[in-house]
């Protein structure tokens, strides 16, 4: 399997959200491209027929009955918050200007 | 008062409730060790003096009122940085989440408190649980008590480090591939990873969520056998919280016998890269568990040697999606919000400044395995990996008629801090041995099973159960840190040197 390149793992940081800086860019994909050298042994496996297990438990949807239970008032919700206005989250713009 | 430190945890629970001592006078004693030997050793990141000694002063008001107290009441706790502690910092070993202070225990938390147990403090960790050494971690490593130049193992290397320097007799560690018994292994205490599911993840931090599990950490069996007993149980905050009863572990380590089982060597686990006196300690193992009366057979689980791979696919795939909720949004740290950058921008600029190296290289690694094209060859092997050791498992626990498997905790000792600091394939090493539990979900401890030869640090023994049979960790662990102590003459621990 093919190795991986500076130019893709900064693609990956960006989809990722990590604005890396250049010399973690170099020392990543050195690092990274060894890691993904040794890890792409799993794909021996690839053509068995074994189905995949995603998890330990045999999982199936929890459910509970929809009841109003004690929660967090707004202000314990918003105690980590790094800025908030009028009892809500107060985040930097999300939609462009234009 | 200095006797106190070295007491087991069943012992300071028999004291105060007998009255022999208060569960203050405990308490304050093991504050006064932490304020002694912390400097050196950095197992704390955070110790809550008034809510300990507020919670040791509760304990001792109920037994003066004749209420009945639990077997742990009063007993002092190291709580690793990953629980939430309402009014108390958690950190995760991470920048990202300095400063910030839950407005809510974790399930684990709540029934610590619930049972009187009195919590000293929060221990450091590798961030967000990545890494095997505690070097990970954003607020300074944590020395091994038996030599503070070496790694106490990771990434729950503090409450390690809190149980073999004596600052606190019972600890909570997580195990997603190792996290709980490696670093019990090289500080020569005990450590168990309990089945997926039996100890609620409410309130845990996650860093793969499919493999995570909370666990005791002790200085002996018993005292484990305890602590998972007042932290196991089903949770409805937690989906994947089993809905059984907890197996009799306390039960089980009360009456350590093998008489008549059958013990299975794992074959894949020597070889290469295993340290002399690591095997030859386990080998001495093997002999004693015989002389105990066990059967002992060799076992063959092909798929192990894939363990390590899929794991480092699995465990970075999950991640990477886990940690997206580090967003700057709603907690913990926000960078660059001059009011010009957009809300996408400061994501990445915060991210970028609140995570480590380890964090940055696997949340790549899983964005890596998860994407279109590598999907199928990466994850989806891996996944398959998953099964084929599930049915090794199975196959020895089933038709191999085996009760529980052992192997070395760890193919070396402790390293030296600093060794494998950026090389993380060596690091990653560090857990070959525990990997395959954490993907097939079952459950496994580690124990001390005496010093290598070749440098004088603690090697540990891991045995291995099926899902839902923890109970057998406990009777053969009883049994084999009762024959060891009595050949030793006393508790591993009490070789190592006084800090």
């Amino acid at each position: 399997m093919p190795g991986i390149t500076r130019e893709e793992v900064a693609h990956l940081a960006r989809l990722a959200r990590l604005e890396l800086k250049d010399e973690e860019l170099d020392h990543f994909a050195t690092q990274l491209d060894d890691i993904i050298g040794a890890v792409a042994r799993v794909s021996d496996v690839a053509d068995e027929d074994v189905p995949p297990t995603s998890h330990p438990l045999p999982l199936t949807n929890v459910m509970r009955s929809d009841d109003v239970r004690p929660s967090l008032t707004p202000q314990e919700a918003l105690s980590g918050a790094p800025a908030q206005e009028q009892q809500r989250f107060k985040v930097p713009q999300i939609l462009g200007e234009d | 008062m200095t006797d106190l430190i070295k007491l087991t945890a069943a012992e300071i629970a028999a004291k105060i409730a007998s009255g022999e001592v208060t569960a203050v006078q405990v308490t304050e004693a093991h504050l006064a060790r932490i304020e002694a030997v912390d400097e050196k050793v950095h197992a704390f990141l955070h110790v809550d003096r008034e809510g300990a000694l507020a919670q040791a002063r509760e304990v001792d008001a109920k037994r003066e009122r004749g209420e009945k107290l639990g077997p742990l009441a009063g007993v002092p706790l190291a709580l690793k940085d990953i629980f939430t502690t309402k009014g108390i910092p958690t950190t995760v070993g991470s920048k990202i989440l300095e400063g910030w202070i839950p407005p809510y225990d974790a399930t684990l938390t709540r029934k610590l408190k619930e049972a009187d147990v009195v919590i000293l403090g929060k221990t450091n960790m590798d961030e967000f649980a990545m890494g095997s050494s505690t070097e990970n971690s954003a607020y300074g490593p944590t020395g091994n008590p038996w030599d503070l130049t070496k790694i106490p193992g990771g990434s729950g290397g503090g409450s390690s480090a809190a149980l073999a320097s004596y600052e606190a007799p019972l600890a909570i560690g997580t195990d997603t591939g190792g996290s709980i018994r490696q670093p019990a292994a090289v500080t020569g205490t005990v450590g168990v990873k309990p089945t997926y599911g039996a100890v609620s993840r409410y309130g845990m931090v996650a860093f793969s969520s499919s493999l995570d599990q909370g666990g005791p950490c002790a200085r002996t069996v018993l005292d484990a056998a305890l602590l998972h007993e007042a932290i196991a149980g089903h949770d409805p905050l937690d989906s994947t919280s089993i809905d059984a009863p907890v197996p009799p572990v306390v039960e089980a380590a009360r009456n350590g016998d093998v008489k008549g089982m059958r013990v299975g060597v794992v074959k894949q686990f020597r070889g290469e890269g295993y340290q002399a006196g690591v095997l030859q300690r386990f080998d001495e193992s093997v002999e004693l568990l015989k002389e105990l009366g066990a059967e002992v057979v060799e076992v063959d689980c092909p798929s192990f040697d894939l363990a390590l791979a899929a794991y480092y696919l699995i465990a970075p795939s999950e991640c990477s999606s886990n940690l997206a909720r580090f967003d700057a949004m709603r907690y913990g740290l926000r960078v660059g919000d001059d009011g010009t950058k957009s809300a996408e921008e400061v994501t990445a600029l915060t991210r970028e400044a609140g995570f480590g190296d380890e964090v940055k290289r696997r949340v790549i690694l899983g964005t890596y395995a998860l994407s279109s094209g590598y999907y199928d060859a990466y994850y989806g092997s891996a996944q398959k990996v998953r099964t084929l050791i599930t049915r090794d498992f199975e196959k020895a626990f089933g038709e191999g008629g085996v009760d529980v498997l052992i192997s070395p905790t760890t193919p070396t000792t402790a390293f030296p801090i600093g060794e494998r600091a950026d090389d993380p394939m060596a690091m990653y090493l560090a857990d070959l041995c525990t990997i395959p539990t954490n993907l097939a979900g079952n459950a496994a401890m580690s124990l001390p099973c005496g010093l290598a030869p070749e440098d004088g640090m603690p090697v540990g023994l891991q045995i291995i159960a099926p899902a839902m049979a923890d109970d057998r960790l406990y009777r053969v662990g009883a049994a084999v840190e009762a024959a060891f102590n009595a050949r030793w003459g006393h508790p591993l621990l009490e070789e190592a040197p006084s800090l």
